[in-house]
């Protein structure tokens, strides 16, 4: 006996008939070792595991294919970023300096945009709630307001007034497109007549001006032709409301919700079979503005401004996260398990994808079917039921992508602190863009009144 | 089945029936077919080695220690893999 064999963990896996199906076999093994030319492992070993990564260049291609495909498609686009997707301040400044303006929908936000030196001329300001200081703020810098509720339209009216001037405002509408779930908690809905009577309202004050409609249709949505529908009915009552009192609509935002490259749960064929490519919404949305607004054009109106509030498309794909392998088991079920130094405080999203999952390493060894479970003390902590991975060594590291969308801005702070996330620019170089938190991070901002300093009072301290 | 096991070293694992494990039919190449339920799995190359060590009556040392010798792995190592892949195969094959 020579040289002795690599041990690779033993595994044994049982045949099972109906794995094959007509849209293609079995997941191929694969692994990711790099990311945007940056090799993994390296950087885990710098910065710690779990870590997040973002790649400029990806973010910024995909701000500029979102912008081609509109832009070569109807004459006047513009691109409101979503600081609720990704509100970090080097993704949101990579953004803004691709010509994106900020789309915020709190009070932190519009402030975290002001703070990153964005002006108020260039932020969109949506949401539910917009407290009298920062509406007033944002009335007076000349931001993009969208009225949600007629209690926001008296606000906004009085605020007007005090600042002497009459003040342009968007109204937020929420109709059914027939195609895709209606979400009638934002804005005024169509269908009753609540939006013609927003329009009417407004178009009797002497403080606020009709200049823009808004919609938001969901989320995920897969289905190009309800954007179509969309676009039509806001055309539709766009000349509805220039007829009904003096205004002019300068824009059409149309929201977000353009799907991204991600396996939604519960939909059988993979992303890159059922996702629209950004020019496939483009079409359908241009188009079908085109044709509802012929006659406008016929009469030489302007035509409106289209604004989009794309996130999760834009900077999905341009994050991963890296995590470690901290322990595994079989389950009673026969399924193996690997327990992750990453979790649903880190991946919110996991609750609704099955996120992409490899080895930072080509793993010799059979796949195996393995349950992936975070770090934290909660049943639910689970990122994938189900997924087809090689033998897990104890540090083994794993890629989980696409995670940009939303992860950021939704992670908790629930018994681990949350790990570095870090950059790769264009030229290459490694940059933090948010450190890791740390126990100060935690206890900072607590206060401990003085009857409560001490743990125990009764034993001197150490 | 006791009685083979040497006295002074007492299983951390309680093993698969060894009758059950000796019906199985192993091939080299990692296919492991049982004829009595008709099941059939595919073995890589560290679980194939212990397949045969226990059909062959070994105990839980003795597999590790056989491991040990045909693999780059550390004792404690193998014998935390060993006694996963054990309950793996009490369930495979009962």
């Amino acid at each position: 006996m020579n040289a002795r064999k690599p041990w690779i963990k033993p595994v044994l896996t049982a045949h099972k008939p109906g794995g094959m199906n007509k849209f293609g076999p079995a997941r191929p093994q694969l692994h990711q070792s790099e990311f945007d030319g940056a090799a993994l492992e390296p950087l885990l070993a710098q910065y710690g595991s779990p870590l997040f990564v973002v790649s400029e260049k990806r973010l910024r291609e995909n701000a500029r294919q979102l912008r081609r495909a509109f832009s070569t498609r109807w004459p006047k686009v513009r691109h409101g970023w979503s600081y609720k997707t990704h509100g970090m301040g080097a993704v949101c400044n990579a953004l803004h300096q691709e010509g994106a303006w900020a789309e915020v929908v709190s009070e932190l936000e519009y402030r975290k945009a002001r703070a990153l030196g964005v002006p108020g001329s260039r932020i969109i300001f949506n949401g539910p709630w917009k407290p009298d200081a920062i509406l007033e703020q944002a009335m007076a810098e000349g931001a993009a307001i969208n009225l949600d509720h007629l209690d926001e339209l008296y606000a906004a009216e009085g605020i007007a007034r005090r600042l002497g001037r009459k003040v342009p405002v968007g109204l937020r509408l929420n109709f059914d497109t027939g195609y895709s779930e209606p979400w009638s908690r934002f804005g005024f809905n169509l269908e009753t007549g609540a939006a013609m009577d927003a329009v009417r309202r407004i178009g009797a004050s002497e403080w606020l001006q009709l200049n823009g409609l808004h919609s938001h249709i969901g989320t995920f949505v897969l289905d190009v032709r309800a954007y179509a529908q969309q676009a039509r009915i806001m055309a539709g009552f766009m000349d509805a409301a220039e007829r009904e009192i003096d205004c002019r609509i300068d824009y059409l935002d149309i929201g977000g919700g353009f799907a991204s490259r991600n396996a939604l749960q519960g939909i059988y064929l993979p992303p890159d079979q059922v996702v629209p490519g950004l020019d496939q919404y483009a079409e359908a949305i241009t188009e079908a503005l085109t044709e509802a607004t012929r006659a406008r054009s016929g009469q030489g109106k302007p035509l409106p401004v289209l604004v989009l509030e794309t996130g999760r498309a834009v900077v999905d794909d341009a994050e991963i996260l890296l995590t470690r392998v901290v322990g595994g088991k079989h389950l009673p079920d026969g399924r193996r398990a690997a327990i992750l130094d990453a979790g649903v405080n880190l991946l919110f999203t996991a609750y609704w994808y099955n996120h992409d999952v490899r080895p930072l390493r080509a793993n010799a060894g059979l796949a195996e079917e393995t349950v992936l479970f975070g770090p934290l003390c909660m049943n639910i902590d689970q990122l994938r039921a189900s997924v087809m991975l090689p033998p897990l060594q104890v540090g083994e590291a794993l890629c989980i992508s696409p995670v940009g969308a939303y992860n950021n801005t939704q992670w908790m702070q629930f018994i681990h602190a949350r790990p570095a996330v870090v950059m790769i620019m264009q030229d290459g170089r490694i940059e933090t863009i948010r450190a890791a938190e740390s126990l100060a991070s935690l206890s900072g901002p607590e206060c401990l009144p003085a009857a409560l300093q001490t743990p125990f009072p009764e034993q001197p301290a150490r | 089945m006791e009685q083979q096991q040497p006295s002074h070293h007492r299983q951390a694992v309680a093993l698969p029936d060894p009758a059950t494990l000796k019906r199985l039919a192993l091939s080299d190449s990692g296919f492991v077919f049982d004829p009595v339920t008709g099941n059939s799995f595919t073995a890589n190359g560290s679980g194939l080695a212990i397949l045969r060590q226990l059909q062959g009556g070994s105990t839980l040392g003795e597999v590790v220690a056989a491991l040990g010798a045909e693999f780059e792995v550390v004792s404690p190592v193998a014998e935390r893999d060993v006694i996963e892949f054990i309950g793996q195969l009490r369930n495979a094959f009962k």
